[in-house]
């Protein structure tokens, strides 16, 4: 009895091995070895950042291609791309590191809230239905569809501000929050030497008066920023200025001029000349400190 | 008529998920987005009547006459286990569109309990191949369902506000549990 069952059972495994054996040969699908070998030194987040479904995707598509101009895995950076490229000897394109940036300053103390939004908590379907809880139809709505969105824990709602704060070691500037973000608000820019870098944190396009009775940490389009600047990086559209990250030159000199403090520099040191600076924090400057840099304390 | 009613009985009335408790795990992983219930479903038609069809086959031609009905249990799981992989193999071959959406899906359910499970209650029903053939594809029908309906619900629970401590699982669970329980509603029509 035992016997048999050893037998039958070990005939019933044996028959399925050689069965597999043979139709694994018969139908076997080529792979190009390097597929693998690219996906290897992918991040393997799976993301999505690239455009494609996942890195495997990404692999294939580098493999397959003539060149490697327009891929670029923003995770890895330049780093992963150069090691891409070496397995596969296509030049890969050189690019700048990049960091998801929040567009919009108007905490609870900014932008004064006028409703109350009692629906579903999600930014999409808010989005849909009406301008926000505040004055500002441009700005955050504060419900955090940028942190579900992100894969890699790195942009935070602030309880305080409710406003989404970017955690910059661990941001791999994939986009994933861009796309969430129904107001456009979340911006990929260029990281910066030392991560310095400055922008307008403002997308509100209402002229002047109506924005800062919105908020009063608007941009309200005053052009003073764009006359301030020697390289020609400020351009005032639709009541909005914009840095552009590639002219600036991290001179500093447009958020100091700025008079809602809608300009935000980031990890600069403490300005020489102010004395109570030790204050800032290396994120944001915070409206209170900001004030001490502002022409009229001089 | 007498497949009619057996369809109807293995989809609402027993069905494999909320009424019988067979295949929880993908009932419970795979159900966050309707998209992949349905792929998961599909994945599940098909394993679900293949294997059903050869383990009913091997029972009654290799098992039963060398009187080794002790090791049900074992040798389905073999066979099961080697099929998902011969049929996965050959669609990657065949229908590398198929491969795609089924491909994470396929190795999942090969050791799932409700494949198991329904190519065994067959033998035990004693049925015959044709109604085990009805009897697996509704079975399997009715697990695609449950997973689709309850992965409807879970997509608008995640836009709700929910206690923190509810949050994930714990609602999840509460959910099947109503889900069961409204599709005990169903016993005693058939």
């Amino acid at each position: 009895m035992i016997l048999i069952a050893i037998i039958s059972l070990g005939g019933i495994g044996a028959a399925g091995a050689a069965l597999l054996y043979a139709t694994s040969k018969k139908f076997e699908v080529y792979e190009d070895p390097r597929v693998s070998q690219v996906q290897e030194v992918l991040p393997a987040a799976n993301c999505g950042g690239c455009g494609f479904a996942g890195c495997a995707g990404f692999a294939a598509a580098c493999v397959k291609a003539d060149n490697l101009d327009n891929l670029n895995c923003p995770v890895g950076g330049a780093s992963v791309m150069e090691k891409v490229s070496a397995i596969l000897g296509k030049e890969a394109l050189k690019t700048e590191p990049t960091v998801a940036v929040v567009r919009c300053n108007g905490d609870c103390d900014a932008r004064p809230q006028l409703n109350q939004y009692d629906g579903v908590s999600n930014c999409a379907i808010a989005a849909a239905l009406y301008g926000g809880e505040t004055g500002c139809s441009f700005g955050c709505l504060g419900m955090g569809d940028c942190e579900a969105s992100c894969n890699f824990d790195a942009i935070h709602i602030n309880p305080v501000t409710r406003l989404p704060e970017v955690i910059e070691d661990k941001c791999t500037s994939c986009g994933a929050c861009v796309k969430a973000c129904p107001k456009n608000i979340i911006e990929l820019r260029k990281k910066g030497p030392k991560s310095r870098r400055i922008y307008v944190s403002c997308v509100n396009q209402d002229k002047g008066g109506v924005a800062r009775k919105a908020c009063t940490n608007a941009c309200i389009g005053c052009s003073k920023c764009e006359k301030e600047c020697a390289f020609d990086a400020i351009k005032v559209e639709n009541n909005l200025a914009y840095i552009d990250p590639v002219k600036c030159r991290l001179c500093r000199k447009c958020v100091v001029v700025c008079p809602t403090m809608a300009i935000h520099e980031l990890n600069f040191p403490p300005r020489k000349e102010k004395e109570a600076d030790s204050t800032v924090k290396p994120q944001k400057i915070q409206p209170e400190t900001a004030a001490t840099v502002t022409p009229e304390n001089k | 008529m007498e497949y009619v009613l057996m369809f109807i009985a293995a989809v609402f009335v027993n069905n494999v998920v909320l009424t019988q408790f067979l295949g929880i795990c993908p009932f419970l992983g795979v159900s966050k987005k309707i998209d992949t219930a349905i792929g998961m479903g599909l994945a599940v038609v098909f394993v679900l009547t293949v294997s059903t069809l050869f383990t009913f086959l091997m029972q009654n031609y290799l098992l039963n006459p060398l009187g080794l009905g002790f090791m049900q249990t074992v040798s389905y799981i073999l066979v099961i286990a080697s099929l998902v992989q011969l049929v996965e193999i050959i669609l990657k071959k065949v229908s590398p569109a198929l491969y795609q959406a089924l491909g994470v899906f396929l190795p999942l359910i090969t050791t799932n309990c409700c494949i198991l499970g329904v190519a065994i209650l067959v033998i035990q029903k004693e049925f015959n191949l044709l109604q085990s053939i009805v009897y697996a594809i509704s079975t399997a029908i009715g697990f695609a369902l449950a997973l689709v309906i309850f992965a409807g619900i879970r997509e608008q629970l995640a836009m709700t506000r929910i206690p923190d401590g509810m949050k994930g699982t714990p609602i999840a669970l509460i959910t099947a549990g109503l889900l069961a329980m409204a599709f005990m509603g169903f016993s005693g029509i058939v």
